[in-house]
């Protein structure tokens, strides 16, 4: 090599010199940085999906179980006519089978505080269960039913008994006196040493220091304490009893009047708790009483709460009550609807891309729609919908909120989708194939229908799962035309019934006010990314049993 | 066995071609003045040759002179492609195959084609060759189809190779047995014309002996055009031989005569190695 290079110094390029070298260490590490970009941009998706999935997992599991007790109900022959069990005051039933798990509950406040642990649907399970098996009347069954969404949540840990009583501002003006060392405790009791001038002016001239407004005084002294504070709440800080403890200080000692004095004032509970217990908490104000909480636990003593799976979240239909509300009629509602939406968006896209690709003779009509065609697939969905509100609901008078009418405006923006994908898809079809069978004399329908339609066929499949799967998860265009209908009960299901879908059902619990929606939107997302992936699955798994080598 | 009897007329088209034409008694095809155009671009120019039956005639020329173009006016594969025009006459059995009334399927049916690359469908060796028969309805029963599936594959040499995975894709065979798979379909619908282009480029000489054999064994009951760029193939197999250049036709007749007393300076030129 060097002998060439110094033999030839013009001819040859010296593959050893250092500039050679370095342009090789360059090179490498360019491959190296293009590589670790790639690695960095792989990771930071994979972590975000990751911290997605996590985070929906999370909030989200806790629907997949549902708080069940164990109801011991007597059928009553004489509280249930046979022949007319729905007229059967089942509100009364469910109420008197409870409350006689505890015999020791009297008074009607407790007694109504304790049927509130059980659900308010607990009724309609109960009257369901009876309808269903009349034979049972009669005799002492035992029901799961679920309890209410705040002791739902209370024994699955996501709410606790008790919550802080003070909020951090309020706290923050306890540090002000903590800082300024007045506070103590007196005989158990909880003080703040206050500096206050017993005002003369605040003493009426009848009825003396016993009729004086001590608690002006203690405000006048707290304000002036609290100069730098805006709003009032330090006026919390003491104990209503405060103005009850100055005043019998200066009853006893008249000659207080006028003076300056010192005062230990007692604290108002909460502070006198954090001052005492290091914290101050409360009940959670979504219980009624402590005697709730000793229930709850007697019942799980006896081994009458479970966690079960929550079938109802995919048998159940809609309700007002998150325990209660299942994915039912939004299931239904968008099988209906994507099975409206294939059935028209499949043929007519490939007929469509079939006729543009193949056989439309090319011109200035065929290019426009060729370009309008790629046009609509980036037209905003909700642009869609209203297309569909104005046509189809006010023009041609079809049913608001009905599967029909949502699959349609579904077809309408899945077509796009499809049609592009088609064209592809017969795109990569390879010459030879179409040259081969029009050699041996197939017809242009049969070259179309024997052979390119088969060899694109994972391709147009492919493309009618994402474009479905898309449709699946579209929300507006189906808000648009009503397709979140209430609808509590499954018994209704139809193409122009009025229906719910997935999405807008995930739209409509994440509205809703209820603490166990959250779960259960969460929840409903899960179920929706789940028949995302089976989709997604589905669609890989047509690709690879399609697909042929040629 | 009839095979067409040469003689020789020579005669000028255009000034700058001599276009040597061939009389032929009784050709299968003939062609007079064909012209194909590519968009405004002429690919052929007057084309006149009469191609006899139950023999095997040779295309050759330099790259791109159009030998591909004039094979696939035969059985009107340039319908399909959109911006090929096609004028002249060409009649095979006396027949105008632009006629409105010929169905250009069943024109397709009747000259088989055997494309440069094999192209089998991504099907069943079985499918391939059944496939065509089927379509035009040639066989009735399973039995007769299975039998004609099995004389073309016998008849492209390839029976003994594939006969025991007969329902095997057919994209999985070898190159040279892929070509002749698709000469077997070619054959399955019962053509009296088969058009090759360069079928043998793709193939080791083994293969290429095999389908060379082939080609002289179906001329005895097919008339075979046969594109090639090989000259010792088209001395080997053909009877008669056309020379194109840029477009023209330049010199036909017997290939014996045309590889050893060419009368075209072009070629004189390609033929004893003159061209770039
Ligand atoms: N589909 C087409 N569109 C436009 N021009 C074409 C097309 N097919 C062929 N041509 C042109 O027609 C001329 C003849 O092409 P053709 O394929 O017949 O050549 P050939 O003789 O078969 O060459 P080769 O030996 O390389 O196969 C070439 O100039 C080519 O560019
Ligand atoms: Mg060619």
């Amino acid at each position: 090599m060097t002998d060439i290079s110094q033999t030839q110094p013009t001819a040859t390029h010296d593959w050893t010199s250092a500039t050679a070298r370095r342009r090789v260490r360059r090179r490498y590490a360019a491959d190296r940085r293009l590589q670790l970009y790639g690695i960095a941009a792989i990771g930071t998706a994979v972590a975000l999906l990751g911290v997605m999935f996590t985070t929906l997992i999370y909030a989200g599991y806790a629907a997949f179980t549902t708080t069940k007790v164990e109801l011991g109900v007597f059928l009553d022959p004489e509280k249930i006519d046979k022949d007319n069990i729905r007229s059967a005051n089942f509100r009364k039933i469910v109420r008197d089978a409870f409350l006689s798990h505890f015999p020791d509950v009297q008074g009607r406040t407790d007694k109504r505080n304790l049927s509130k642990i059980l659900s308010s649907g607990a009724v309609y399970i109960v009257r369901d269960y009876v309808v269903r098996n009349p034979d049972k009347i009669g005799e002492l069954v035992t029901i799961s039913v679920p309890v209410s969404d705040p002791f739902d949540q209370l024994y699955k840990r996501i709410i606790p008994r008790e919550i802080q009583a003070l909020s951090s501002d309020r706290i923050l003006l306890y540090r002000q006196l903590e800082h300024r060392d007045v506070l103590s405790v007196q005989r158990g009791v909880g003080v703040v040493k206050t500096t206050l001038f017993v005002d003369p002016a605040q003493v009426p001239k009848e009825g003396g220091v016993e009729a004086a407004d001590y608690q002006r005084m203690i405000n006048e002294a707290f304000r002036s304490f609290f100069l730098s504070e805006p709003s009032l709440s330090y006026r919390e800080i003491l104990s209503p009893s405060a103005a009850e403890a100055l005043k019998n200080k200066v009853v006893a000692n008249p000659e207080l009047v006028g003076k300056t004095i010192e005062v230990n004032l007692p604290l108002s509970a909460n502070y006198d708790n954090l001052l005492q217990k290091g914290e101050a908490k409360i009940r959670n104000p979504r219980f009624r009483s402590d005697k709730e909480f000793a229930w709850f636990d007697s019942l799980i003593q006896r081994g009458l709460i479970s966690t079960p799976f929550t079938w109802e979240l995919f048998f159940n239909a809609d309700s007002r009550f998150p325990e209660l509300a299942g994915l039912a009629g939004a299931l239904s509602g968008s099988f209906l609807a994507l099975l409206v939406c294939f059935l028209l968006s499949f043929p007519i896209g490939i007929a469509t891309a079939t006729y543009l690709e193949e056989f439309a003779p090319k011109n200035r009509i065929t290019d426009f729609i060729e370009v309008n065609i790629n046009n609509l697939a980036a037209v905003p969905s909700v642009v869609f919908g209203l297309l569909g509100l104005a046509l189809f609901l006010n023009t041609f008078g079809m049913p608001r909120s009905a599967p029909l009418v949502g699959g349609m405006v579904l077809a309408l923006m899945t077509l796009p989708t499809i049609i592009v994908a088609t064209r592809a898809a017969l795109k990569s079809v390879p010459p030879s194939i179409r040259e081969a069978a029009l050699g041996v004399g197939a017809s242009k329908h049969q070259v179309m229908l024997h052979h390119v339609l088969p060899l694109a066929m994972p391709g147009i499949l492919t493309g009618t799962i994402i474009g479905l799967a898309q449709a699946l998860g579209e929300t507006a265009p189906l808000l648009l035309i009503g397709m979140n209908a209430f609808i509590p009960s499954v018994e209704n299901i139809g193409l122009t019934q009025p229906a719910m879908a997935l999405p807008t059902q995930i739209f409509s619990w994440a509205d809703s006010p209820e603490r166990g929606f959250v779960s259960r939107t969460s929840a409903a997302i899960i179920v929706l990314l789940g028949f995302l992936v089976l989709m997604n699955l589905l669609a890989v798994y047509l690709r690879r049993r399609f697909e042929k080598k040629w | 066995m009839v095979k067409g009897s040469l003689t020789m007329d020579q005669q000028v088209v255009s000034p700058e071609t001599t276009t040597i034409r061939s009389v032929v008694e009784n050709p299968k095809i003939t062609s007079k003045d064909v012209c194909v155009f590519y968009g405004d671009k002429q690919a052929l120019f007057d084309v006149n040759i009469d191609i006899p039956r139950f023999a095997v005639t040779s295309l050759i020329g330099p790259s791109g002179c159009g030998k591909s173009t004039y094979l696939r006016c035969i059985n009107r594969m340039n319908d399909t492609i959109p911006i090929a025009r096609v004028t002249g006459e060409i009649k095979i059995d006396n027949q105008d195959i632009h006629d409105p009334d010929l169905d250009v399927v069943e024109l397709r049916a009747r000259v088989g084609m055997v494309f440069q690359k094999p192209n089998p469908f991504p099907k069943s060796i079985f499918e391939n060759v059944a496939y065509g028969p089927r379509i035009h309805g040639l066989v009735k029963g399973k039995t007769d189809l299975e039998e004609l599936v099995a004389t073309s594959l016998e008849r492209a040499g390839l029976w003994g190779e594939v006969k025991d995975r007969i329902h095997e894709p057919g994209t999985g065979l070898s190159g040279g047995q892929q070509q002749r798979l698709c000469i077997a379909r070619a054959i399955a619908t019962k053509p009296d014309i088969i058009l090759m282009d360069e079928p043998c480029s793709a193939l080791d000489p083994i293969a290429t002996a095999k389908v060379e054999e082939l080609m002289m064994e179906l001329c005895e009951n097919y008339t075979i055009v046969i594109v090639t760029h090989s000259m010792a193939q088209a001395q080997r197999v053909s009877q008669t031989t056309a020379f194109f250049h840029i477009g023209y036709m330049v010199e036909y007749g017997d290939t014996k005569q045309i590889f050893e007393d060419p009368q075209d300076k072009r070629t004189q030129d390609y033929i004893f190695g003159r061209f770039g």
